[in-house]
């Protein structure tokens, strides 16, 4: 019961702090170069994970689904199948949980530090809004960027996909490109995938820049909010994609 | 300005169940150094944080500069803020950015300046502190007296009417220590400020204290000027003062006695 009411607290908690946060917003694009700033910090230096893992997740995706394919003689829907589980599924979800991992965690552990090291109390004093200076433009570099390294995630497991299928496993290239641009509907699939990622991206951010602010401020408290962080976000990622999923396709 | 910066009334506050102020009463004086001293654990830096407004009192009032710092809202809070310097215990110096930035931080969030001027008031203020040359380090790179330097120079930027010093002194080597005490003394001197010296480092805070109010266990157990605080004979003060390990604060944590912990089983 008291673990039930910690939680719903820490919901309570964290629904305020999501408001202020929004509240905050407008006031960024004034001052748009500390999104920027954290855009780089953020989305570009999860950029590498993100392009490793896409190119090994196409290529595996294409192997498996070739495998099968030949069995029924369908091998040259081989490029439909990899697009549509890139697109749909893997790349809005397997670009979440990699950016809960890189950046979520990141983040986290950088809010902790500076409240452990009572530089967010710091600019209180200073008449400065932490929320509006530290918190806001850290949540909305993860807002932004998340739905960018999902479609880069995608694009390069296509090529992953490509490289295995057509080079190494002698599947029609022509096949492979016609069938994805006769098939794969903008709205339906390509539009969906796009909506789960902005999902995704407003979870995980919440959640990493939350966990940061609402640490206790000891060494401890910084690791267990960075664990949880990682966590927290990976369940919600795949359930929310559940529920994206049903709601979507069904 | 009145004679009485900040006016602390029947000030309660409770955390983690464990009561931290009990009906604190302090008048601090404008223009002086007031040394707040007491054991550790006793809220010293909890109680600058009341008069900041980033804690709120379960009872009670205080008042900076005739305003009931509680009662105010956010703007107004903020407004008051940047007539309130404070220099934190670890510095609390934002770690991405360098010196120069650090101390021009609050005069670009808060004035209309061009560059050119935030440059020169930077370095005067970096000058004032013995650090000018410095501008361009990074704060991973400064030892603990010179961050402490650095955010007493950024404290200073918005040409406060006071200043908070936390724990100043704590973890000093004994040059850095001197350098602290006697900017310390200067600056206040100087600018005419208001200063508020939260510390438990005997010696160096007596040198150059004006006032001293003591706590312990929520209440203040003596005030006065540094001088009657030197000469009283109560033993809380004495105990404090000449550094006792016993006394009306005892050396043991209240608890079972030893006979009766060693003859217990253990669980």
């Amino acid at each position: 019961m008291k673990a039930l009411i910690n939680m719903l607290t820490r919901l309570g908690r964290g629904s305020l702090f999501l408001i202020k946060i929004l509240a905050g917003i407008p006031q960024l694009f004034l001052r748009f170069n500390l999104v920027i700033r954290q855009v780089y910090s953020v989305g570009v230096q999860t950029l590498l994970i993100i392009l490793v893992a896409g190119l090994f997740v196409g290529m595996v995706l294409a192997l498996q689904l070739h495998y099968t394919l030949t069995t029924f003689g369908a091998e040259d829907t081989l490029g439909l199948l990899v697009d549509l589980s890139l697109v749909r599924e893997l790349g809005p979800v397997v670009a979440a949980l990699l950016f809960a991992g890189r950046a979520g965690s990141a983040l986290t552990a950088e809010i902790g530090l500076m409240k452990a090291t009572e530089q967010l109390s710091g600019l209180e004093m200073m008449a400065v809004d932490p929320i509006e200076r530290i918190i806001a433009p850290r949540f909305l570099a993860g807002f932004l960027s998340l739905p960018l390294l999902a479609a880069i995630f995608s694009a390069v497991g296509i090529l992953g996909g490509y490289m295995v299928g057509v080079d190494l496993l002698g599947v029609d290239s022509g096949a492979f490109w016609s069938q994805i641009q006769a098939k794969v509907d903008f709205y339906d699939d390509v539009l969906n995938g796009v909506i789960k990622s902005i999902v995704f991206g407003f979870i995980v951010s919440w959640i990493a820049v939350f966990e940061g602010y609402d640490c206790v401020p000891t060494s401890e408290g910084v690791a267990s909010a960075t664990t949880r962080t990682v966590v927290h976000s990976s369940l919600a990622v795949l359930g929310m994609d559940f529920v994206l999923t049903a709601i979507m396709f069904n | 300005m009145p004679d009485t910066l900040i006016q602390i009334r029947d000030l309660h506050f409770t955390r983690a169940h464990k009561k931290i102020f009990a009906g604190v009463n302090m008048d601090i004086k404008a223009g002086r150094i007031t040394a707040v001293m007491g054991p550790s654990g006793t809220g010293k830096t909890t109680l600058l944080k009341l008069i900041g407004g980033q804690l709120k009192p379960d009872q009670g009032e205080i008042q900076v500069d005739g305003q009931n710092v509680h009662q105010l809202k956010r703007a107004d809070l903020y407004k008051l803020r940047k007539k309130m310097g404070m220099l934190f215990q670890s510095g609390a110096l934002l770690t991405d950015l360098n010196v120069f930035d650090n101390i021009a931080y609050p005069l670009r969030e808060h004035t209309n300046l061009s560059e050119s001027m935030i440059r020169s008031m930077v370095l005067i203020k970096l000058q004032a502190v013995g650090l000018s040359t410095a501008h361009k380090l990074m704060p991973a790179e400064l030892s603990g007296g010179m961050a402490r330097r650095v955010a007493l120079a950024r404290a200073l930027a918005l040409d406060p009417m006071m200043i908070m010093y936390d724990e100043p002194f704590t973890g000093q080597d004994p040059i850095s220590l001197g350098v602290l005490v006697k900017l310390i003394q200067d600056t206040n001197h100087a600018l005419k400020l208001t200063s508020i010296l939260v510390s438990h480092d005997v010696e160096e805070t007596l040198s150059i204290a004006d006032e001293v109010i003591i706590l312990s266990e929520g209440k203040v157990i003596a005030e006065g000027s540094r001088d009657e605080i030197l000469q009283s004979q109560s033993e809380w003060v004495r105990q404090f003062v000449d550094g006792k390990a016993d006394g009306p604060v005892p050396f043991h944590y209240p608890g079972d006695s030893i006979e009766k912990q060693l003859m217990q089983a253990p669980k």
